[in-house]
């Protein structure tokens, strides 16, 4: 057990700059993929137009 | 600075890992290159027969942006030991440290497909194909092949860079036309004249790197004479899109001065006497090939906007 706990001690520590940057790739990573659901919602809509909803039951 | 030593050692240990800032992922982009891609692509979009939703016109210009970016990454990747022993490219994310080379490796792959494949499934997949042509021929082609072996490189290698308004073009029409080829022919024989003025000027880096650019392989003298060759065919490859029906008079007149302009700066770089004479020639001509390209494609769109009629086409029409 105190192994284990030890072993976690030793892991990585991140410096504060690292944090930061790690923080704003994950903000960059965020938008990035934001921006794919708006360009994947609007292409759907731009293909298929108004038959959208027209699909055989 | 790193070593290549170094570079592989952090490769097989992952040390640096997490160290990148968002503006050094922005960097393995090659966000320079990225924008004369993008406006040469707009051009093709722009001048391309038919009709593409505006909103899939974007997209396009967005994938084959992101492509270009993604092979520059996958170019940083591979290269990162010469990178390092150049000054002009120390600097890059990959050899200064910041980034690791799996995280460029990565990166470039993962937007390389990305973008194939959003261009594919949303515009077409005639125009995705070339991209991922494009990519493969840039990263794989020039990056891991001609680069280091030929001093031909940027010749052939120079296809890569001259495809994305035939793309764009294939974008719109689902089919490659020989209008489009003639704008692919213009980026191609300007590349050559560009790349030697800057290797003229970096040539102990190359040298140093064991880069075989020709001013390194074939001498100062025969580059110079090259840089003019191909400064020459450029004059009637400017006019060529005219004769493909995508360009009127005026674009064909500015295209002859803006040409002419170019051989001018060659024929200086020929007659420059001593080694600041060559330095400043090289440097002159270097600044203005950009201005040159953007100016010819400016001209296009600037001609399209005012509506000029395009002269018939003597070939390909």
């Amino acid at each position: 057990m105190s192994d284990i706990m030890a072993d976690e001690n030793d892991g990585v520590r991140l410096t504060e700059t690292q944090r930061r940057r790690r923080r704003s790739r994950s903000i960059a990573i965020a938008l990035v993929l934001a921006g794919l659901v708006v360009l994947f919602y609007v292409v759907t809509i731009v293909k298929l137009g108004p038959g959208i909803m027209n699909r055989p039951m | 600075m790193s070593d290549v030593g170094s570079i592989n050692e952090r490769y097989e240990t992952g040390e640096g890992v997490g160290d990148a800032s968002v503006g050094d992922f922005w960097a393995l982009l090659k966000p320079r290159v990225m924008s004369l891609v993008i406006f040469t692509a707009l051009v093709g979009l722009v001048l391309a027969p038919g009709d593409l939703h505006p909103v899939l016109a974007i997209t396009a210009l967005m994938c084959i942006a992101i492509g270009a970016g993604a092979s520059g990454a996958l170019n940083m990747w591979y290269d990162a030991d010469i990178d390092a022993m150049m000054s002009r490219t120390a600097k890059r994310p990959v050899p200064a440290g910041r980034v690791t080379p799996g995280e460029a490796l990565g990166f470039g792959l993962m937007l390389s497909a990305g973008s194939v494949l959003i261009l594919g499934l949303f515009v077409d997949w005639l125009a995705a194909s070339l991209l991922a042509f494009t990519i493969f021929f840039y990263a794989v082609v020039y990056t891991m092949w001609l680069k280091r072996s030929t001093p031909q490189n940027i010749v052939i290698g120079g296809a890569a860079g001259a495809l994305p308004p035939v793309i764009a073009w294939a974008a719109v029409t689902g089919r490659v036309d020989l209008a489009p080829l003639s704008l692919f022919l213009l980026i191609f024989l300007w590349t050559p004249p560009h790349f030697w003025a800057l290797a003229v000027l970096k040539t102990r880096d190359y040298a140093r790197a064991g880069v075989p650019m020709l001013p390194v392989v074939a001498g100062e003298r025969t580059t110079r004479w090259q840089i003019l060759l191909y400064s020459a065919l450029l004059v009637p490859a400017g006019v060529l899109p005219a004769a493909c029906g995508i360009a009127g008079i005026p674009y064909v007149i500015v295209s002859l001065v803006l040409g002419l302009a170019f051989v001018w700066f060659a024929v200086a770089i020929v007659r420059a006497v001593d080694q600041p004479a060559l330095a400043k020639a090289c440097g002159r001509l270097f600044g203005y090939s950009i201005l040159y390209l953007f100016a010819m494609f400016a001209m296009l769109l600037v001609e399209r906007a005012a509506g000029v009629a395009p002269l018939p086409a003597l070939i390909g029409g």
